[in-house]
């Protein structure tokens, strides 16, 4: 195996608040400024959705920021589609990926910091401006898109003529997207260079954490995607700007105006290319957060991940599978309903490693000896949201269910059960887990644990109502209940929803208290607080400038050796040589 | 050595989860076993199918979900730290093969047992002697259009459309077939009658969906895509726009009116055909 010249030679640290902090090189920093990039996000994710959901329960409501003093159907719509937006773009392709991806990737494998680090820095800094450049959509005149996330021409294709935030609001959201789309596939580039070439002597694929594995298989996913969106986000700029018509068929009429300067094209073109992106973009979300419930779960449980093997496979099962089921998105679309089978058959398929996977943590906990620390919690919680939002996709992968199921709050439950709940979870988890090794110190476990009660209780209570509301037939995207007869009685249903929502936002103030206050005033950390394992507990609190001070370690055995029968210590870290072993730590 | 003994094995956070995790279970298992908030009753013999295949599904879905949160909580309290060692096993390959065959079987012959309903929906196309009923969404309401004692749909014309002068499909009026054309902003269809929709649309992609047809399809531009039914049940029934189309999808609404073939017949007879209107 090759060793390299780990990292981008940079032998030196940094001098100067600008190369430190600003344009810094190192993955550590780079990391840090993606997570708090996806910190700022999710706040301004919660704000929208909770002005959406006071909407919905109290359309008149006086709320600050609009024209009219109330939220109106189109901003409603706008709600929707940044919403999404900012939280599956800026939350979850960031955090768990580039943020904790960045920070512990290169020091779990044993370099001195990522492949290419000038293009690390280039990946941050564009996904910042992707991140500018989306939210001026709120701030034009016509306001920010109407259309949704997924963003289905011929809505968002035709211009303002379409509706509000159809013109320069909807532009801005597809150059947004297509920034996002550059940065994406740098940062995916540089994780795949850097986990092939860049692990220390010793370090065999069969001894990477399987955080390692995760952050790989996703970061060959987003290679293989993002692409794609890329080229969608194109087209539909062309369509938008410059009087192409890859999503527009000839004959249209708008509110009586005839649409004379398009034909040929097809709406279903583009849902093609955004879900052979986008299915692959939901796993992206949540591959990490699975190697960090590994990862976490086995650590507090003191025994070995159950199933080493089964979930390196399950891993790159879901990841090669996910490139195979797009059409789940589009049974109801009109593309051909043979292929509807066909996808409908891989779909179900998808969810045999996912199964796998569930099993394989509850082998890890089994006959383990569990501490409940904070990051414990929110990995257990990880695979109670996982079971019940991944059980609900069962419902949706068969057509003939989706025919009525389809664009309703079910299908709304089941992607926020596991993209807005356990991929956050595993965000939360992974925060708990490594913020003393990022920042020195530890978080306060009393803020953390009541943290993970609010929010656990609370988002159980927010999203399981709604495979209720869809049951009854209730419309996804609806700015409200009074156009439709079938939906009055729901609106119980609806304040139950908004008053979980309202307690469970709250309680994330405290934890970003607790983020911040610890920081300053945290218990101090030392190296290993855990007794985990993996390379990043062999080295100081926060790591100095090349991580290792310049004596990589070799590595002598696999991750998860906890408990090892005739140890001293019920952990065996990964680069203790083995004469080490059963020498008192 | 670090570690807090606070947060060790602690007896309050394992029997608090474990019983949360149970609560939780139990409550979500009742709703859907009473159907507190469920489908409107179908009424066709097609939605019946789809129910049996949800009440299949949800059975197999609800085994699962019950053993894996019930093993989860349990597996929380039993194993919490009070001192023991943790077994050493790295994992189990006859129990990993094992659980993996029970879940593909059950996985994917749930996904086969289905897919005579989808096929049912599909691949077949209406039965012969149904009656058509063209359904045109635009921004923001539906029309149907009938074709008249002659049978046959009238030519429409996109530059014709004018919704304001009574004109809201289109129709050109120099074409005769188009003179007995019915348009109509509700649906009226008679009971026991096959019929078969033509999907379209004017202007952005919208959604015909009828909760007691278990239906529901997209109205793609450029496409005009067929479905069918049947209904059994005489009575009015929404029909809601399930795709997000613009300003005031939430109030893009209409009806279907099962009815007699003598109802429909004297409706049809009362309507003015679109282009006297």
């Amino acid at each position: 195996m090759v060793t390299h010249d780990s990292g981008g030679g940079h032998h030196h640290p940094p001098s100067g608040f600008i190369r430190k902090y600003i344009f810094s090189l190192d993955h550590k920093v780079i990391g840090i400024q993606y997570f708090f990039l996806a910190l700022f996000s999710v706040f301004t994710g919660m704000a929208l959705s909770i002005l959406m959901r006071i909407h919905l329960v109290w359309p008149h409501a006086k709320v600050p920021f609009t024209a009219s003093g109330q939220i109106t159907p189109d901003q409603y719509l706008a709600l929707v589609t940044m919403h999404g937006s900012i939280m599956v773009f800026m939350v979850l392709t960031t955090a768990p990926q580039s943020g904790f991806g960045n920070y512990i990737l290169p020091i779990q494998i044993g370099a001195e910091d990522m492949a290419f680090p000038v293009l690390n820095m280039l990946s941050f800094w564009t996904t910042f401006v992707s991140l500018v450049v989306l939210l001026s959509a709120f701030f034009v005149p016509e306001g920010a898109p109407i259309s949704g996330w997924t963003a289905y021409p011929t809505l968002s294709a035709m211009g303002q003529i379409t509706g509000p935030g159809e013109g320069a609001g909807q532009t801005l959201w597809v150059i947004g997207l297509a920034i996002f789309c550059v940065a994406s596939l740098l940062g995916a580039l540089n994780f795949i260079t850097t986990t092939l070439d860049l692990r220390a002597r010793g370090m065999t694929l069969g001894r990477l954490p399987l955080t390692v594995w995760s952050w790989l298989v996703t970061a060959i996913l987003g290679l293989l995607a993002f692409g794609v969106l890329l080229a969608a986000c194109i087209l539909l700029l062309l369509d938008r700007t410059a009087g192409t018509s890859f999503f527009i068929p000839g004959g249209l009429v708008v509110t009586d105006t005839p649409i004379i300067s398009h034909k040929g094209g097809s709406p279903l073109l583009w849902q093609h290319l955004f879900w052979f992106f986008g299915h692959p973009e939901v796993y992206i979300a949540i591959l990490p957060g699975m190697g960090v419930a590994s990862h976490v779960l086995s650590t507090f449980s003191r025994k070995p991940v159950f199933g080493y093997r089964a979930m390196v496979g399950a891993l790159c099962a879901i990841g090669f599978l996910g490139f195979c089921v797009w059409g789940h998105h589009m049974f109801i679309s009109g593309m051909s309903p043979y292929s509807a089978f066909a996808f409908s058959l891989m779909t179900m398929t998808i969810g045999v490693p996912s199964a796998i996977k569930t099993f394989n943590w509850l082998g890890t906990i089994w006959g383990g000896k569990i501490h409940f620390t904070t990051a414990m919690l929110f990995a257990l919680g990880f695979v109670s949201l996982f079971v019940t939002g991944g059980l609900s996709g069962l419902f949706l992968a068969q057509p003939s269910l989706d025919l009525y199921l389809h664009d309703t709050y079910f299908v709304v439950a089941h992607f926020h059960l596991i993209m807005g709940v356990a991929a956050i979870f595993g965000i939360f988890a992974a925060t708990f887990f490594w913020f003393p090794k990022m920042f020195g110190r530890m978080l306060n476990e009393t803020m953390g644990k009541i943290h993970f009660w609010l929010t656990f209780v609370g988002v159980y209570c927010i999203f399981m109502p709604m495979h209720f509301l869809g049951l009854a037939g209730h419309p996804r995207r609806y700015a409200d209940t009074t156009g439709v007869n079938f939906l009055a009685p729901l609106h119980s249903v609806h304040y139950f929803i908004t008053i979980a929502a309202m307690i469970t936002i709250t309680a994330q103030f405290l934890f970003l208290f607790n983020l911040f206050y610890s920081m300053k005033f945290g218990k101090k950390a030392g190296e290993n607080p855990w007794n985990a394992t993996t390379l990043e507990w062999s080295i100081p609190s926060p790591p100095p400038f090349d991580n290792f001070a310049g004596h990589v370690p070799s590595v002598y055995r696999g991750a998860y050796e906890f408990s090892v029968p005739g140890a001293t210590e019920d952990y065996i870290p990964q680069h203790l040589t083995p004469e080490k072993v059963g020498k008192a730590h | 050595m670090q570690r807090d003994n606070s947060e060790a094995g602690s007896t309050t956070i394992a029997f608090s989860l474990a019983v949360f995790i149970l609560i939780f279970t139990i409550v979500t298992v009742y709703i859907f076993v009473r159907k507190i908030w469920w489908f409107p009753p179908a009424i066709t013999a097609f939605g019946g199918q789809i129910d049996e295949q949800f009440h299949r599904t949800l059975v197999i879905t609800g085994v699962v979900f019950v053993a894996a949160q019930l093993g989860l909580a349990w597996a929380i309290f039993r194993f919490r730290d009070r001192g023991q060692k943790a077994v050493f096993f790295e994992g189990n390959s006859t129990m990993e093969f094992v659980w993996t065959l029970a879940t593909i079987v059950m996985f994917v012959g749930l996904g086969l047992y289905g897919e005579h309903a989808w096929a049912e929906a599909h691949f077949q196309g209406a039965a012969p002697g149904a009656l058509q009923v063209e359904v045109t969404g635009q921004q923001f309401q539906w029309q149907f259009r009938y074709a008249g004692p002659d049978g046959k749909y009238g030519q429409i014309k996109p530059e014709l459309i004018s919704a304001s002068t009574g004109n809201p499909v289109g129709l050109d009026p120099k074409d005769p077939a188009g003179k007995d054309d019915v348009v109509s902003p509700v649906m009226y269809v008679p009971a026991n009658r096959e019929i078969e929709l033509l999907i379209r649309t004017q202007d952005v992609t919208h959604s015909f969906y009828v909760r007691e047809l278990r239906l529901k399809q997209d109205a793609v531009p450029g496409m005009i895509i067929h479905m069918h039914f049947n209904a059994t049940v005489p009575g009015e029934y929404e029909i809601a726009c399930a795709e997000l189309c613009g300003l005031s999808h939430y109030t893009m609404r209409s009806f279907l009116y099962v009815v007699s073939q003598a109802e429909f017949d004297k409706w049809m007879s009362d309507q003015e055909t679109a282009l006297q209107q």
